[in-house]
């Protein structure tokens, strides 16, 4: 087992950390602060390819690895969680799929626009009834002519008002399945602008609050017959496959938060004095240090092991990821709450003040552990996988 | 149009300069980076690519390891890497390091030649204009604007208070300054091109029209006695005097206070 990471790898990592630095890092308390989607970042992530890094080349991308894309959004993460989510769901639940399930010409029409950033991808599956349940689904799309026409509405959507393109699921029709009817599920490609789509209240949130999160409603919405995404009746499928990515990005961000709580704690102990020494010289901040690292870099095995596995599923669609990823979410999300938590602590007093990145880091981690499926949910899939 | 720009690996002193025990650069202990300076004239060379089209050619003369740079150049826009590396080269003083580079560059075509102002490891600011010198080409040193018109260059040349516009014929060397610009960064994609890319390594036997007695330690005129940290250099004074001779009296007092009259 090779644990080291290649030139390619290091390299995208010091233009990731140099990016954030430079780019993010200054506007990541502006941003939380005033509930601001920070579009300027997007505009400069656009340029540099950082919106189209796991897309092909021939349909405008970068051309790299998933493990790359994994590496971005952690980098991003580590100074700036609404950022890094900003990439991720673009990536993970709106180019993923098209890439996946999508015919040629939808590739051609979408990917190059979404790869170079002039496009903002989101994903529309939770409901105000449907979250975890997906089958509980309430949005419906029914073709007439050579249109869908969809009525229903989406909750909770990242990227939600920002967005150019979205993927949206959707019932189509009732299936008979093991003698019981079940809703046939679907997935469709809708552009903002189309007649009938309009956007509901903005979310205010705990935590990744740049993060643009809206409520996306459809009203006799027609959208032409070939923006289906693969076939009729794989909604459910295929919005479980694109997760199983999504859950690699969130795991990522998870990862970056824990990181770089981990960071700023370690630089802060060493400054901040009490009894006349730095608290870093007080043991209990020793160890804890020493857990809250220990942690991350086990967290980051996991991130990248999955991330890894989704590499291999692109020249092997046999396998699966989605135990990796889920074991990947689960743990880094886990894993960003408690160092973030930690991180405060250790920060006393300052921590809990707005003025410190720490108070910011562990609002944002918290979201990690429910979106994109819950942990509870990522449980599920673990122990579904070994009670087969 | 052909650009060649030279880029130097080089330790990062941002975070402080570490030594070893005899005084030599403990390169091991620092990141190495590419010269700001000639990042920033490597962005002045894409961004005549971008404007104009242009092929860039990115140089560099240093162990095996200084490839790293070259691939973060190509993977900033730059079309292709040569590295000059050889034993014989090793311990070169500016001299021999114009002397090698002058030589690795007459092997190629060449309208403009760019090179950093100068490398924050050595602050020498010699190696540009000595290989102006040795191919026998104009040089315009501190660009801190670049344009081209037909087969010219106008260069903004930085003073302490001003700024000098100066006119060369191509082909030509420029010494650009960090200042220049905001450089690039790199694209994800880039860097992977950059790292399956091949690079042109060429030894001493490349070299063209040189001797070895240019070459190497043995080449080298200047001996370093002792390295330290750099010490900043003060503000400096300011005197606006009231008339000439006051002008002359203050700088002959000055003088006389440094024993120099």
């Amino acid at each position: 087992m090779d644990f080291t990471l290649s030139k390619e790898h290091e390299m995208a990592r010091q233009l990731f950390k140099d990016f954030a630095e430079n780019e993010v890092k200054p506007l990541a308390q502006e941003v939380d602060e005033e509930e601001r989607f920070p579009r300027e970042t997007v505009e400069k992530m656009a340029k540099y390819g950082f919106m189209g890094i796991p897309v092909p080349k021939e349909y405008g991308g970068q051309g790299c690895d998933i493990l790359t894309y994994a590496m971005c959004v952690e980098e991003l993460s580590k100074v700036c969680g609404t950022t890094g989510v900003i990439v991720s769901a673009h990536t993970s639940l709106c180019i993923d799929p098209i890439l996946t399930y999508g015919t040629e010409e939808q590739k051609q029409k979408y990917l190059p626009d979404l790869a170079s950033g002039r496009k903002i991808g989101a994903f529309g599956l939770t409901e105000p009834g449907a979250g975890t349940d997906a089958q509980g689904q309430q949005t419906k799309a029914v073709l007439d002519g050579d249109e869908w026409v969809l009525n229903g509405s989406k909750c909770f959507i990242t990227n939600g008002k920002e967005a150019d393109i979205y993927i949206v699921i959707a019932v189509t029709g009732k299936v008979e399945k093991r003698g019981r009817m079940q809703k046939e599920i679907s997935a469709f490609i809708v552009e903002k602008g189309t007649p009938g789509f309009t956007f509901g209240t903005k979310e205010k949130k705990m935590g990744i609050r740049g993060s643009s999160t809206y409520e996306l409603i459809f009203t006799d919405c027609r959208i032409p017959k070939e923006n289906l995404l693969g076939a009729k009746g794989k909604g459910f499928p295929i919005a479980m496959h694109t997760l199983d990515g999504g859950r690699i990005g969130i795991a990522a961000q998870a990862l970056g938060i824990a990181e770089g709580a981990l960071e700023t704690t370690i630089a802060y102990v060493q400054e901040r004095k009490q009894f006349g020494r730095s608290i870093a010289q007080f043991q209990n901040t020793q160890f804890q240090l020493a857990d809250m690292a220990t942690k991350v870099e086990a967290a980051k095995m996991l991130v990248y092991k999955a991330a890894r596995k989704k590499d291999e599923y692109k020249t092997n669609p046999k396998i699966s990821y989605s135990v990796e990823a889920a074991m990947a979410k689960l743990y880094a999300a886990e894993v960003a709450m408690e160092v973030t938590t930690k991180a405060v602590q250790l920060h006393g007093g300052y921590g809990y003040i707005r003025e410190y990145d720490v108070e910011r880091m562990m609002r944002d981690a918290k979201i990690t552990e429910i979106y994109e499926g819950t942990s509870e949910v990522q449980r599920m899939v673990i122990s579904a996988s070994l009670l087969k | 149009m052909k650009i060649v720009v030279c880029i130097k690996q080089v330790p990062d002193t941002k975070g402080g300069v570490k030594f070893n025990p005899d005084g030599t650069l403990d390169r091991a202990a620092m990141l190495a980076i590419m010269n700001p300076d000639d990042k920033a004239g490597l962005e002045a060379a894409l961004r005549l690519k971008d404007q104009y089209g242009a092929e860039v050619t990115v140089l560099t003369m240093g162990l095996p390891k200084a490839a790293d740079v070259l691939r973060e150049a190509i993977a900033m826009g730059a079309d292709k890497g040569i590295l000059v590396t050889d034993r014989v080269l090793g311990g070169a003083d500016t001299w021999a390091t114009s002397t090698t580079i002058a030589g690795a560059i007459r092997n190629l075509e060449y309208d403009l030649i760019i090179t950093g102002r100068q490398a924050i490891d050595g602050d020498t600011a010699q190696v540009g204009p000595q290989i102006a010198e040795h191919l026998g080409i104009p040089v315009i040193s501190y660009a801190q604007d670049i344009k081209v018109e037909g087969n010219k260059v106008i260069v903004q040349r930085q003073y302490d208070d001003r700024y000098h516009i100066l006119e060369s014929q191509m082909p030509c060397l420029i010494t650009a300054l960090s200042e220049l610009n905001e450089p690039r960064y790199m694209t994800p994609g880039g860097i992977f091109d950059a790292c399956a890319a091949e690079i042109t390594t060429w030894g001493r036997a490349d070299l063209k029209d040189v001797e070895d007695c240019n070459l190497g330690l043995k080449g080298s005129p200047t001996k370093i006695a002792k390295a330290s940290d750099k010490v900043r250099k003060g503000a400096g004074e300011k005197i606006v005097p009231e008339s000439p001779e006051d002008a002359v009296a203050y700088i002959v007092g000055k003088f006389k206070e440094k024993h120099i009259i």
